[in-house]
C-alpha cells in the first residue's frame, strides 16, 4: 500500500483467518486500546487446534482449552467476526476450510497466526503465518509493516513413480536444502511434477515451505486451480466469476521473471519419503538409511546425534521395518479428502496391524461428510480402522489426542520436533500412502510392495 | 503501546550450543492455553528444563548457578517452526533481553522485535568464539550498543556489526511499537481500500 522511508512496507490484507489460541492476546490488546476491528468481513475465525476429536458435542472437558474456544466465541461476537465454531458444518483446521468454501483464491494477500498459512499459496496468492501481535495489528489496521523478502524458484520436472506422492515431493526438497533452506525467501513452486498435481497434492507441498524456514510458498493459478474453485460455497459467481478468471489469468510470473535462486530437482528421483531424526530436513527414501555421524556437517554433528538419542535410532540404521506403535493420519498437511481416498483406496480388502494404534482425523466437518457419502468410512471400517472427528488433533497434540511417551508414530502431519506430538513422543513424518502401508504391516513399509 | 526501549546493554550470558532450536522446544504447545501474554517464561524449554515429575534437570543450562544473565546464545537457526509468539514472550518473560545466534527463522525474528526482545545475528566464527569463552568463563560479559549495532565480548575480545532495519532500530530504541503507527494510517488505508482489485 505504501512504504515507510528507509523501512518496511504497508502491506494490505485481503483475508484474514484466526483460530482460538493465537487470538485471543490479539483481541485483549485491541480491547486495551480501544480500538475497533478495522474490517471484521474480512476475518473468518475456526476453532481447530485444541479441540477434542471425539464427542464434540459435548462440553470439552479440558478446561483451559475449553476456555480458549469459548473466549473465541465471544471475542466473535464482541467484534462481528464469522465464526466456524465446534458443531459448525463448516468447522475444521483452517487452512482445510479456507480452501474448500472458496475464501482462499488466486491474486489475494492471505495471513493467519499460524505457520501452515502457507498452505493457501497454492492458489497462486501470498499467504504466510503470522505472531499475535500481527494478528492484531490485522485486526486493528487490515495491514502490516512487511520487508519484502528475496524470491526462490523451485523447479520440479518429470514424472513422479508409482506411490510418490506430493508430500513425499516436499520432504525430499526439505532433506535436500535442510530446515533453514529457505529462510528470508519466498518460494514459487514450479515445473511439470509440480503442475501435473492435484489442488489438493499443491496444497500438501506448498503447506510445508515453512518447514524449510519460507514464510510462504506458491503455485501458479492454472486451469487447475479454477477448476478446483468454481461452484465452491463463496467462490466469486456469474459476471464476477469471468471477471476474476481474467484477472487470475494475468497472475503467472513472467517468462523471464527473475529468482534470487533457483533450484532444480528431478520427480523421478524422489522415493517415498520417511524422517528419521527431530526435524523435518531429516528425512530419507524410505529404502534409504540413516547417514552416519561422519556424513554429517561438523558443526552439526552434536545436533544430530541429541536428535538420534531422542528417537532412538542408531546412525546407518535401514528405516523400512522399524516397528510403529501408532499411525497418525490428518492436519493441514494431509487432512483433506484426497488424502482419505488415498488412504482408504489402500487398506482396502486389507487389515490394520493388530498391535498398532491409528487416528484418522478428518480436517474438517465437510471432509468428514465426504467421507461418509464416499464410503470411505465403511472401507476404513471394514479394514479395522476408525474415523475421529475434526481438528489439529496428534498434529501438535494440544488436546488429548497424545502419542505417549516413548512411542513411535508414523504421522501424515509436518514437524517431528522433539514432543510435538507429545512429551516424549518419536515421530517419523511420511505420506498417507506410506502411513497406510505401515498401518496394514505394524513396521515401516514402503507402499510400492503393495502396488 | 509503548514496547520495552533498548539502547545498550551489558550482561552475563547462557550459552544453549544446540542448533534448530524450535518453538516447540520453547514453548510446547500444551502451554499455549493462556489468554493473556504473561507467565509463559516458567515454562520456557519446559521438557529440556525439568524431567516429567516437574523436577529441574541439572545439566540444563537454565538450571543451577553456573550461568546467568539476560542474553541467551544460541546454535543457527534458532526459532523455526511454529509461529507462535508464546516463544517470544516466554523467552522475555524469563528474563532474557538479547537472543544471540548466526540464524534465525523469520516468523520469530520478527515476533521478538515486535516484544522489545533483540534478536543479534552474527557471524559463525564469532558465535563459536562466544560458545567457547562463555563456556570457559561464565563470568564473561558482553555489550550489545543497538544505536551502534554492535556487539563486544568485553573486555578487549572481537566485535562485530548486526543489522537491523532501520525502521525497527527506531522503534525499539524508543519504545514504539506498530500497532500505534498502523492506527494513525487508518484514513489513509480507507482511501486505499476504494481501489482494490479483489
Amino acid at each position: 500500500m505504501s512504504e515507510v522511508p528507509d523501512g518496511p512496507s504497508v502491506f494490505y490484507i485481503d483475508r484474514h483467518f484466526i483460530h482460538e489460541v493465537t487470538s485471543p492476546q490479539a483481541f485483549g490488546g485491541l480491547k486495551e486500546r480501544g480500538a475497533p476491528v478495522f474490517r471484521p468481513e474480512q476475518t473468518v475465525a475456526t476453532a481447530d487446534h485444541n479441540v477434542p476429536t471425539v464427542d464434540q458435542h459435548l462440553t470439552i472437558h479440558e478446561e483451559l482449552s475449553r476456555v480458549q474456544v469459548e473466549k473465541l466465541r465471544q471475542n466473535c461476537i464482541d467484534n462481528d467476526v464469522t465464526l466456524y465454531g465446534l458443531n459448525h458444518p463448516y468447522n475444521g483446521i483452517v487452512h482445510v476450510i479456507g480452501p474448500e468454501l472458496g475464501i482462499t483464491r488466486p491474486g489475494m494477500t492471505i495471513v493467519c497466526g499460524d505457520s501452515h498459512t502457507s498452505t493457501h499459496g497454492a492458489f497462486g496468492n501470498i499467504a504466510f503465518g503470522i505472531g499475535t501481535s500481527e494478528v492484531e495489528m490485522v485486526l486493528a489496521s487490515q495491514c502490516l509493516m512487511l520487508n519484502k523478502p528475496k524470491k526462490m524458484r523451485i523447479n520440479v520436472e518429470g514424472d513422479l513413480d508409482k506411490g510418490v506422492t506430493s508430500k513425499d515431493i516436499i520432504l525430499y526438497i526439505i532433506s535436500k536444502i535442510s530446515t533453514g533452506g529457505a529462510t528470508g525467501y519466498f518460494v514459487e513452486y514450479a515445473g511439470s511434477a509440480i503442475r501435473s498435481l492435484s489442488m489438493e497434492a499443491r496444497m500438501t507441498v506448498c503447506n510445508m515451505s515453512i518447514e524449510m524456514g519460507a514464510r510462504g510458498g506458491l503455485i501458479a493459478p492454472d486451469e487447475t486451480t479454477f477448476k478446483y474453485i468454481k461452484g465452491r460455497k463463496y467462490a466469486p459467481a456469474g459476471e464476477q466469476w469471468e471477471k476474476s478468471l481474467e484477472y487470475w489469468k494475468t497472475l503467472p510470473s513472467d517468462p523471464d521473471a527473475e529468482f534470487d535462486k533457483e533450484l532444480y530437482f528431478n520427480a523421478g528421483e524422489i522415493e517415498p519419503m520417511i524422517t528419521y531424526g527431530t526435524n523435518p530436513g531429516m528425512g530419507v527414501g524410505i529404502t534409504g538409511r540413516i547417514p552416519l555421524v561422519e556424513e554429517i556437517e561438523k558443526s552439526s554433528q552434536a545436533s544430530f546425534i541429541k536428535s538420534l538419542e531422542y528417537m532412538q535410532f542408531s546412525p546407518g540404521e535401514e528405516m523400512q521395518g522399524k516397528k510403529v506403535d501408532y499411525v497418525f493420519v490428518g492436519s493441514c498437511t494431509n487432512g483433506r479428502i484426497e488424502d482419505l481416498r488415498s488412504f482408504a483406496a489402500f487398506v482396502k480388502g486389507k487389515k490394520k496391524a493388530g498391535e498398532v494404534t491409528v487416528w484418522i482425523v478428518p480436517g474438517s466437518r465437510q471432509v468428514e461428510k465426504q467421507a461418509e457419502e464416499e464410503g470411505l468410512i465403511k472401507i476404513l471400517e471394514e479394514a479395522g480402522f476408525e474415523m475421529r472427528q475434526p481438528g489439529c488433533s496428534a498434529c501438535l497434540a494440544m488436546n488429548e489426542d497424545k502419542i505417549p511417551e516413548g512411542k513411535y508414530a508414523v504421522s501424515t502431519s509436518n514437524r517431528n520436533f522433539e514432543g510435538r506430538q507429545g512429551p516424549g513422543a518419536r515421530t517419523m513424518l511420511a505420506s498417507p500412502l506410506t502411513a497406510a502401508a505401515t498401518a496394514i504391516r505394524g513396521r515401516v513399509t514402503d507402499p510400492r510392495n503393495f502396488l | 503501546m509503548p514496547i520495552e526501549k533498548f539502547t545498550t546493554l551489558i550482561s552475563k550470558c547462557v550459552p544453549l550450543a544446540i542448533e534448530n532450536v524450535d518453538t516447540d522446544q520453547i514453548i510446547p504447545a500444551r502451554f499455549l492455553k493462556a489468554t493473556t501474554r504473561d507467565g509463559f517464561g516458567e515454562n520456557l524449554f519446559r521438557d529440556w528444563r525439568y524431567d516429567k515429575s516437574g523436577k529441574p534437570k541439572e545439566d540444563f543450562v537454565l538450571n543451577g548457578s553456573r550461568y546467568e544473565g539476560s542474553i541467551l546464545v544460541t546454535g543457527k537457526n534458532f526459532g523455526s517452526g511454529s509461529s507462535r509468539e508464546h516463544a517470544a514472550w516466554a523467552i522475555k518473560d524469563y528474563g532474557f533481553r538479547v537472543v544471540v545466534s548466526s540464524f534465525f527463522a523469520d516468523i520469530f525474528k520478527s515476533n521478538a522485535l515486535n516484544n522489545g526482545l533483540l534478536p543479534v545475528q552474527v557471524s559463525d566464527r564469532f558465535l563459536e568464539h562466544l560458545f567457547q569463552q562463555v563456556e570457559a568463563d561464565p563470568g564473561t560479559e558482553v555489550k550489545i550498543d543497538l544505536e551502534k549495532q554492535t556487539i563486544h565480548l568485553l573486555p578487549d575480545g572481537p566485535q562485530e556489526q548486526f543489522e537491523i532495519g532501520a525502521y525497527k532500530k527506531n522503534c525499539l530504541i524508543n519504545g514504539y511499537d506498530d500497532i500505534d503507527y498502523l492506527l494513525s494510517l487508518k484514513e489513509k488505508i480507507s482511501e486505499w481500500e476504494k481501489n482494490r482489485v479483489l
